[in-house]
């Protein structure tokens, strides 16, 4: 790939599986909203071919593990599988540790797999408009999956209720004796639960306990969804149990194409994106001020709201002129 | 308790220091301002100004340093030490291919050395054939390739394997190595009874350190325990594991962390061993262990003293062993690699002689001496020589062998050995809590301390507040004597053809059927959890690569990528 | 030497994407003190490091490159493997057009290697010691190059 090539170029070379050409790509994408809107009107098509499984989990669950057995069960099927490795970024430096493909380092050089690691970046942690817009991308060259890994706490878990078709919660026994301490380990979002490491000799009471709280609904129920969460065990390290849950991907992929929430994932999923861009261009426009050495006061006789409506006007202002 | 004070004597200790805290102090305070606020030693334990006997009032005698040769051990564990015999000086060694390896081999034990110590190249330690893709530029770099039977009979063709001792430094693939070693010395007709040595064999450290760990944790500690359990029963005079805290020094952990992560691995093993039904006094006299010598003087003396105490404790407490041998620490000392810098090299033979002194003054078994050329290479012939005789100096010229344990009784050195048997402790019982070792592993927990103890040290040298001469002061900056270092020349792509030729032949002429029914043996042997010691001897007798035997135990056992841990 | 204030100043000189850094253990040595410390003092001063962890061939570390599309890649070995393992990296580097890619190198390596390294294609050569300011340094600079470049 030579270095001055435009987007639809870039974009091109991608498309005929250049790797290097789809690394760039996604590098546009974490670099500048604008080029990011360009490469999104380039490939956004309707139906949205790919399966986008996110999994979550507690960190020490064994995700990474568990993405790298899936990886190979579907790369044995012939399917083009993508991984969106999210990771947080230092609240201080800015920097980030990646280090979610250490267990995934065996499919690296597979021509059929593409690994990414996305960092949080931003105050609040939550997944971020780069890693929204990666999936549109992939979905786009052809990716038959596209895992998103998810670090397993606080606003990304939301945030993967609303890109993932399909989303399976690892978790692992020996976290606590009873219901409301699994429950602190995991949240109440699974399509399928995952209880890993299942080899260890308290599984099969954490087991029981996950049952019953699915039973009781507790970790989201029949009526509410119209899908009765499944729970398996897995232990990924010995490669057992992938098969099963393979098979509980596909059912729920299944289930989800048969009724229209297939179609509405992808509708949340491009609102998100749209609302993440949102809130990068107006930060990132607030930091180019205040970098400028515009001060932002709370002026007398004036309300805080009234103060933020200014600020949102002023900034809007700003972008105009651009 | 035997108390070496009587209260008289420090209530006139105490007033005599608060009087002179009062008046000497502060005129030399005055006078000569200190260089630091806080002194600490690199585990970062607090050094005071002055000890007097008030910082060691509370020690028995008796019950805290007793008598060499006696429990608790903490002065040796023999009762003449170094006036009986000198330390062994086992130094390091093995290179290149078979053939190289024999002939050296053959050299050391024609100038008198009985007790061989081999070094494996990286294929080799990882259990891979030098045929393997990720084996290339590797082959016989940091030792001798060993791939099958034909290796070691090359190794040891001409060599009367009753009359020596070979210490192996090699972990997963220990089975298979151990194997092949009582196979050339059954070919030659030596009895098991006579067959002498070492494997290190301790795969905790691999996790919590070495990192040339195979199999996940579970399978790694039951196979490494096969090898000792059979050795117990099959080789009188092998020490099947060197239980070793030279790696986890060497990967940035503190001296204090060195000492309770070896230890909570050596409780480990017992447990394990002793859950097997074999009783303790069986195999405790067997385990040996392998400790740094690093740059803090008198933290390293501390160390090696505390570790003593704190092992005979556990072994008489713990797990009620009889015999005094079982509550023996015998260890084997290698002075810091990590030390050792790169810029003005020859400083590195200083470092390594003070490192050296602690070791013998903490009472070690055997001892390496680092050459100065390691921080760019496999030692030249020139600087193992000077490694070897700063050992011989200060065994047979310095005069601290004439005597038992002679820092005992200093305030400092005994305070400092309570200390750091204090600190250790807590680890241990920090891992205890979680379950034991390998439990700790598998989170990551003793990975993660000493990731963060490498980092802050590290830091501290960046601000200056630790010093390395040469590196962050002293600093020259040309410096020509680093070029003018020596250094040993390898012929590595010739080698590794020759080794891939080898094996190509090997596994053209062998009894392939013979192979593959031994595989599947040791594969049904492996899955229903039995010891696989025979099947691995098995296999190794019919020529079976010590790639495809690690292979047949992966698919067993699964294999192991360690969680991200900065 | 370096405290925290001189690198946010050397930081500063970095416009666009936050550097991205590929910290990689090639061959077969599971020394990772070395890369761990680097790659976390590179993540303090603000970079967004991918690390690969031990054991990694040639292959697996232009991949990776490639599809986290670093700026720049930083090795490390101590098993003395060094000539061959960088000869095949940088060769593969070529061979996919990435080669503008700098590759910086620690480890236990002999002088009389750097020079042969250095023709080989390593950008820069870290002996045991190297103070971590130096290392940050060094990436600010060379990222700061390489982007110059591709513009």
């Amino acid at each position: 790939m030579s270095k001055g090539d435009s987007i639809k170029e870039v974009l091109d070379k991608a498309s005929k599986g250049d790797k290097a050409a789809l690394g760039r790509l996604l590098t546009i994408i974490e670099t500048s909203p604008k080029k990011a809107s360009m490469v999104v009107s380039e490939i956004l098509h309707e139906e949205g071919g790919a399966h986008v499984i996110g999994i979550t989990g507690i960190p020490g669950s064994g995700k990474s593990t568990l993405i790298s057995r899936l990886i190979s069960h579907y790369k044995d099927r012939g399917l083009k599988i993508a991984v969106i490795a999210i990771d947080p970024t230092s609240p201080l430096s800015q920097g980030a540790l990646l280090g979610d493909r250490i267990r995934m380092q065996e499919h690296a050089t597979s021509p059929n797999v593409f690994i990414r690691s996305v960092p949080t970046r931003g105050v609040k942690g939550g997944l971020s408009f780069s890693g929204v817009t990666m999936i549109e991308v992939f979905d786009k060259l052809g990716y038959d999956k596209i895992i998103v890994e998810s670090i397993g706490v606080g606003q990304t878990d939301i945030d993967i209720m609303n890109v993932a078709h399909t989303i399976v919660v690892v978790t692992t026994p020996g976290l606590g004796d009873d219901i409301q301490a699994l429950k602190a380990g995991i949240m109440e979002i699974g399509d399928i639960y995952v209880l890993n490491k299942s080899d260890k000799p308290e599984a099969n009471k954490t087991y029981a306990y996950l049952d019953f709280a699915l039973d009781l609904g507790e970790l989201g129920g029949v009526d509410k969804r119209g899908w009765r969460p499944r729970l398996l065990k897995t232990s990924a390290i010995m490669g057992e149990g992938i098969q099963e849950l393979a098979d509980s991907i596909k059912e729920h992929l299944e289930y989800i194409k048969a009724s229209n929430k297939y179609m509405e994932k992808i509708q949340t999923r491009r609102m998100l994106m749209i609302k993440l861009l949102a809130e990068k261009i107006f930060l990132e426009k607030l930091e180019d001020l205040a970098e400028k050495g515009d001060k932002i006061r709370l002026e007398k006789n004036n309300s805080l709201y009234q103060a933020c409506i200014n600020l949102i006007k002023k900034v809007s202002r700003e972008l105009e002129r651009e | 308790m035997t108390k070496l004070y009587n209260d008289k004597a420090l209530d006139e200790i105490k007033a005599r220091l608060e009087k002179w805290e009062k008046e000497t102090l502060p005129k030399s305070l005055r006078r000569f301002p200190e260089r630091s606020d806080d002194f600490t030693t690199l585990s970062g334990i607090p050094v005071k100004r002055l000890y007097t006997p008030l910082d060691v009032k509370d020690t028995g005698y008796m019950e805290k340093q007793g008598l060499p040769g006696e429990y608790p051990f903490t002065r040796g564990i023999h009762a003449t030490m170094y006036r009986g015999r000198i330390w062994t000086m086992r130094m390091f060694s093995g290179f290149g291919s078979a053939e190289d390896t024999n002939k050296r081999l053959k050299f050391l034990i024609s100038h008198g050395e009985t007790g061989l110590s081999l070094a494996f190249d990286y294929p080799t330690l990882v259990g891979i054939d030098s045929d393997d893709p990720l084996a290339k530029g590797e082959v016989g770099v940091c030792g001798v390739a060993v791939s099958s039977l034909l290796d070691m009979e090359t190794i040891f063709d001409g060599i009367d394997m009753g009359a020596i001792t070979t210490n192996m430094t090699i972990n997963p693939p220990a089975p298979v190595l151990l194997a092949m070693y009582v196979a050339t010395a059954e070919k030659q007709g030596v009895p098991y009874s006579k067959i002498g040595g070492t494997t290190q064999n301790d795969p905790l450290k691999e996790f919590i350190a070495q990192k040339s760990y195979v199999f996940p944790p579970e399978p790694s500690v039951k196979i490494a325990m096969d090898v000792v359990e059979w050795s117990v029963k099959n080789l009188p005079k092998w020490n099947p594991i060197s239980i070793s805290g030279y790696h986890i020094r060497e990967a940035g952990s503190t001296a204090v962390q060195e000492l309770a992560f070896t230890i909570a691995d050596g409780i480990e093993y017992v447990r394990h061993l002793i859950n097997r039904g074999l009783d303790v006094d069986s195999f405790a006299p067997r385990l040996s262990f392998f400790f740094d010598s690093h740059i803090n003087f008198f933290e390293e003396i501390a160390k090696f003293r505390a570790a003593r105490r704190m092992w005979a404790k556990i072994m008489k407490e713990w797990f009620n062993a009889k015999k005094e041998r079982s509550l023996w620490m015998r260890f084997h000392t290698q002075t810091a690699g990590v030390s050792l810098t790169a810029q003005q090299p020859f400083n590195n033979i200083i470092r390594t002689t003070i490192e050296a002194l602690a070791a013998v003054l903490g009472g070690t078994q055997s001892l390496h001496t680092n050459s100065l050329d390691e921080p760019f290479r496999v030692p030249s012939e020139f600087a193992a020589k000077i490694a070897l005789r700063t050992q011989q100096i200060i065994a047979y010229e310095t005069g601290v062998a004439d005597t038992v344990d002679p820092l005992a009784g200093s305030y400092y050195v005994e305070w400092l050995t309570d200390q750091m048997e204090e600190e250790a402790w807590k680890y241990i019982d920090r891992i205890e809590m979680m379950g034991g070792m390998t439990e700790a592993v598998k989170r990551g927990y003793p990975q993660r301390e000493i990731t963060e103890a490498s980092f802050r040290f590290q830091r501290e040298v960046e601000e200056k507040r630790r010093f390395i001469v040469g590196v962050n002061i002293f600093v020259e900056e040309e410096e020509d004597e680093i070029r003018n270092v020596p250094l040993l020349d390898i012929n590595q792509k010739e080698i590794e053809k020759r080794q891939i030729e080898r094996l190509r032949m090997l596994r053209m002429e062998r009894n392939n059927e013979a192979v593959r029914d031994a595989l599947n043996k040791l594969r049904k042997a492996a899955s229903e959890g039995e010891n696989i010691m025979p099947y691995v001897l098995d296999a190794v007798k019919k020529y079976a690569t010590l790639g495809e035997i690690m292979n047949t135990l992966k698919e067993v056992y699964g294999i192991w990528v360690e969680p991200p841990i900065y | 030497m370096g405290g925290a204030a001189d690198i946010l100043e050397l930081m500063k000189e970095i416009r666009g994407r936050r550097i991205k850094v590929l910290v990689a253990k090639l061959g077969l040595d599971g020394h990772d003190r070395g890369a761990k410390v680097v790659a976390r003092a590179l993540k303090d001063a603000g970079m967004e490091v991918i690390y690969t962890g031990i054991r990694q061939s040639p292959e697996q570390v232009v991949e990776t490159a490639i599809q986290e599309d670093v700026d720049i890649i930083g090795v490390s070995i101590l098993s003395g493997a060094h000539i061959p393992l960088m000869e095949r990296l940088i060769s593969l580097l070529k061979e996919k057009g990435i080669d503008d890619i700098p590759v910086f190198l620690g480890g236990t390596i002999p002088i009389p290697d750097i020079p042969k390294l250095e023709k080989i294609g390593v950008d820069k050569v870290f002996l045991p010691g190297t103070p971590l300011y130096d290392i940050i340094k060094y990436t600010v600079e060379a990222v700061k190059k390489k982007r110059s470049r591709r513009n």
